[in-house]
């Protein structure tokens, strides 16, 4: 910013922009004779095998905003903003043991969403709802928060305006429109090499250059560099990490744009294969955590020349910083391309994930029954355009913040669809009249306790008998969303014989 | 069927390694520490990022257990 254009850094990060807008439209001419369906278009034809839904659901989970994000809080916040590496090793049991039960089930009916899935399990089509507004409202903010990814770096690179933010963009809505999720898989193959690259290069040069490890741990101030201890009465930040950690994992497969990229997979085997392998994106996520660490201990927040990338973004300037610092401009070019394609592919695939809710839970259920398949895919098209504009918009028109605040928010708000989705592949004793109460409890209580810490972070300390317990949001109003549907469903169970169908069987879950 | 199908779908003792990540992550005063240390490295860091390998590693015996039963398709 302050420094004005770095050429070669911009003429690096333009090229492989191109290149990888080149291989999207290529990727969108893949298989032409169903396109238009929303199975194809929206699922990639449930086709990808090991290896593609590796780079699909490593590019679509670790997102650039991740990326950014994640070592903003260990530089700012320390110890605390290292919860995102036990969140990722908590997640993958979890997809490994119950994840492949949707593939299924959503293989054997033909679902294309978790709301369909719901519509099919309960019978009921308010709750199917209620799981798809959540969806597409959680997701929206998390695609703006990409775009967001997109401006740190090209604010980094110097570029002034908005304008190359809008072209990025367009580029964005042109491929996803045209090519779907096969678009989206070919270029994730792409962003993953050159985040892989970055972060090898990253953790072996800056070390080097900052005199090792241990120098850099050195630094940081010793009240960040552990939790804060338990006290009499307190549990302190010990509870707060690790529901944080167990919450977003529990919240991450919920996320449309996760389930999006589970059913795309060719067979439920690739979902447990990758849950083995994709642990291998959370080595690089713990040492891209650590480079806020390095960021601090390079001391770039009181240089002059990055002044105005960290009044601009905050904590988030960080790492663009760092990479300015230490990098020739020829790798900061990379290591930006890297997280501006890292962008983009996470928010192609959220807005294919929103426009399979809108396309199947909403447009199909509610404003043309009956639709053709291939209505059906022209639709799914159409809604992804608007749901990218909208984030757009909301990138430019809004405080940065908004957008950050509203994130926060979704991760409250998915994670409610728990009961209804996850307990809901094991179970159907659940009444769904009480599993939409459950939900709405869960809504209501976390985003209140979210409105108590005016949206500055997100873990709310209980008070239990005395005790003082740092809890995340998100995790308490899951516990009291679980507590209200099962007691509920139990007590009209109890009453009236569950009058509505399911259309599952127990042979379509294995 | 109906017995592969329960067969498929019941607990095995193989199971409990999935829980296993969870008590070495969520036992949080365990870890929430500096040493030892690894070459500066304190015990908090590198505990979490042993875990991440870890925690793939345990899904290996089940996988390769439900493999060999043909239990996944």
């Amino acid at each position: 910013m302050a420094k004005g254009l770095d050429l070669t850094a911009t003429s690096v990060f333009v090229a492989l922009f191109a290149a990888v807008t080149v291989l999207g439209f290529v990727g969108a001419r893949g298989r032409k004779a169903d396109h238009d369906e929303l199975a194809e278009w929206g699922l990639g034809g449930r086709s990808f095998g090991t290896l593609i839904t590796w780079f699909l659901l490593g590019g679509d989970l670790y997102t650039a905003y991740t990326f950014v994000a994640v070592p903003a809080l260990v530089f700012g916040a320390g110890a605390l903003g290292f919860f995102a590496v036990p969140y990722t090793i908590l997640v993958y049991p979890l997809l490994f043991a119950v994840f492949p039960r949707l593939w299924s089930v959503a293989h054997a009916k033909g679902y294309v969403t978790a709301a369909d899935f719901v519509r099919g399990r309960f019978g009921s089509g308010l709750l199917a709802l209620a799981i798809a507004m959540t969806g597409i409202v959680a997701t929206m903010p998390y695609i703006a928060l990409q775009l967001v990814g997109i401006e740190v770096v090209l604010a980094g690179l110097g570029i002034p305006g908005r304008l190359p933010l809008v072209l990025a963009f367009a580029v964005l809505a042109a491929y996803t429109y045209l090519g779907g999720l096969r678009a989206s898989a070919m270029i994730a193959v792409v962003k993953d090499l050159l985040i892989y690259v970055t972060v090898i290069v990253a953790v072996i040069v800056i070390p080097i250059e900052l005199g090792g490890f241990a120098k850099i741990f050195a630094g940081v101030p010793a009240s960040r560099l552990l939790l804060a201890p338990m006290t009499a009465g307190n549990l302190g930040q010990q509870s707060g990490y690790a529901t944080l950690a167990l919450g977003s994992a529990l919240a991450l497969f919920l996320y449309p744009h996760a389930v999006t990229g589970l059913l795309s997979s060719s067979s439920r085997r690739v979902i447990r294969r990758n849950a083995v392998v994709l642990p291998a994106y959370s080595v690089a996520l713990g040492l891209i955590a650590l480079l806020g660490y390095m960021a601090l201990a390079a001391g770039v927040k009181s240089m002059p020349a990055y002044a105005a990338g960290f009044k601009a973004f905050g904590p988030n300037f960080a790492v663009p910083a760092l990479f300015l610092q230490m990098f020739p401009s020829w790798f900061v070019g990379i290591a930006f391309a890297a997280i501006g394609i890292g962008a983009l592919v996470p928010a192609a695939i959220m807005s294919i994930a929103c426009a399979n809710l809108f396309t199947r839970n909403i447009y199909k259920e509610y404003i043309f029954p009956g639709c053709s398949p291939a209505r059906e895919g022209q639709v799914a098209k159409l809604t992804s355009l608007v749901v990218k504009l909208g984030a757009l918009l909301f990138v430019l028109e809004m405080p940065q913040i908004y957008a950050i605040n509203l994130q926060l928010l979704g991760g409250i708000w998915i994670i409610q669809t728990l009961p209804s989705v996850l307990l809901g592949l094991y179970t159907r004793r659940l009444h769904p009249a009480a599993l939409l109460i459950g939900w709405a409890a869960g809504i209501l209580a976390g985003t209140w306790m979210e409105m108590q810490l005016g949206l500055k972070g997100s873990i709310y300390a209980l008070h239990i008998f005395g005790e003082i317990i740092p809890c995340y949001a998100a995790f308490s109003a899951l516990v009291l969303n679980l507590a209200v549907s099962s007691v509920l469903s139990a007590t009209f169970n109890l009453f009236a014989r569950n009058p509505f169908v399911d259309a599952t069987v127990a042979e379509d879950y294995v | 069927m109906p017995e592969r199908g329960r067969g498929r779908k019941g607990f095995r003792p193989v199971h409990l390694f999935l829980i296993v990540p969870y008590v070495a992550i969520l036992w949080v005063p365990f870890f929430n520490r500096v040493e030892p240390s690894i070459a500066g490295v304190p015990f908090f860091y590198w505990y979490q990022m042993l875990w991440i390998a870890l925690g793939a590693l345990v899904l290996l015996p089940v996988f390769v257990i439900e493999e060999r039963d043909g239990k996944s398709e």
